[in-house]
């Protein structure tokens, strides 16, 4: 890959344009290696209560080095804005984390973003020195107004968060990588390699994976495969695709046939 | 109260009886926490964890001690 073919999102600049997430892993070990085998140079986190009764349980942070992997804190398990909001300044207090990830639901069956709240935490977080970086849904007018009111990403969902469906809405995808400069990264609904590549081919600018890497039978494979389909949907993508036809075009020449 | 001295808070939604007087610093300490990895809330607000010494606890404060774990 082109060396100067990074993801660059707010100031920070990533070779890698794939994120994954931390979460559904056996233990932090398995996470830890999957990481380094995927690659990825940034990983989201949750913020949740430490556990005082048991001090001896292990620490993220003593697996996965924030200062080796950038660290995305998500408000992952919010339903409203005000949890957000309280979830995103603890994360900045724990050691100034400014680039975070937004996330706000709205139904528990589907996990799908509720996007009025996520528009209202996406403008207060902005104006409080936040760079958020926003799952969001795939409406293009909804992606326009988080642009507007100073998202630093877009992420689009591909599909509901762990379904593993991959791209449903190619059409809103596409409508949203042409209306907009700022990074494009797919969120949540990747299940396999081939999804991944889609994404990337179709000009997005990165894939945030976690449960088909996470839940795969084979989870350091998975992230591997993961690896090489970002790699390979971005260099499809930049090397200009033939046009679609119809019709046969022979790829032997006609002349000294016998 | 059985101790004059003692008071009830909560931490982590957990009951716990600590020392009159004492700052939020001691009881960080006392918990074995690493407050590097921390972010720590008294009654709904966010401590500046450099000013944590000079807090006082009070009966029934409610503290929320919170870290990263693994997340999509």
């Amino acid at each position: 890959m082109n060396k100067k073919d990074f993801l660059k999102i707010s100031k920070k600049k990533l070779n890698s344009r794939l994120i994954v997430g931390t979460g559904k892993y056996k233990n932090m070990i398995e996470c830890a290696k999957a990481i380094k085998i995927s690659g990825a140079e940034m990983v989201t986190v949750a913020v949740r209560r430490v556990n005082i009764a048991d001090k001896n349980k292990p620490l993220l942070m003593d697996y996965i080095d924030p200062k080796k992997i950038t660290y995305l804190p998500n408000t992952a398990g919010c339903f409203n804005s005000i949890e957000a909001l309280r979830t995103l300044r603890l994360a900045r207090e724990i050691g100034g984390w400014k680039l975070v990830k937004l996330e706000v639901l709205g139904d528990k069956i589907n996990l799908l973003p509720d996007m009025i709240e996520t528009l209202k935490s996406t403008e207060v977080l902005t104006k409080e020195g936040f760079e958020v970086m926003v799952y969001c849904n795939d409406d293009p007018l909804m992606a326009k107004r988080l642009e507007n009111v100073g998202a630093k990403a877009i992420m689009p969902l591909a599909a509901p968060i762990g379904s593993g469906l991959g791209i449903q809405n190619k059409l809103n995808i596409e409508i949203i990588r042409k209306q907009t400069k700022l990074p494009l990264i797919i969120d949540a609904g990747i299940g396999t390699a081939s999804d991944a590549s889609i994404a990337m081919e179709m000009g997005c600018d990165g894939v945030l994976i976690n449960t088909a890497i996470a839940k795969a039978k084979k989870p350091y494979q998975m992230a591997e495969a993961m690896k090489l389909a970002v790699i390979a949907g971005r260099k499809s993508y930049l090397s200009g695709r033939i046009k679609k036809n119809i019709y046969g075009n022979a790829s032997s020449p006609k002349k000294g046939l016998i | 109260m059985k101790f004059k001295n003692k008071i009830k808070i909560r931490v982590n939604g957990k009951k716990v009886v600590f020392d009159k007087n004492e700052s939020i610093e001691i009881l960080i300490k006392k918990l074995k926490i690493p407050l590097n990895k921390v972010a720590i809330e008294l009654n709904k607000k966010i401590l500046n964890k450099r000013k944590i010494n000079k807090i006082k606890l009070n009966n029934n404060d409610k503290i929320e001690i919170v870290h990263f774990i693994g997340g999509g």
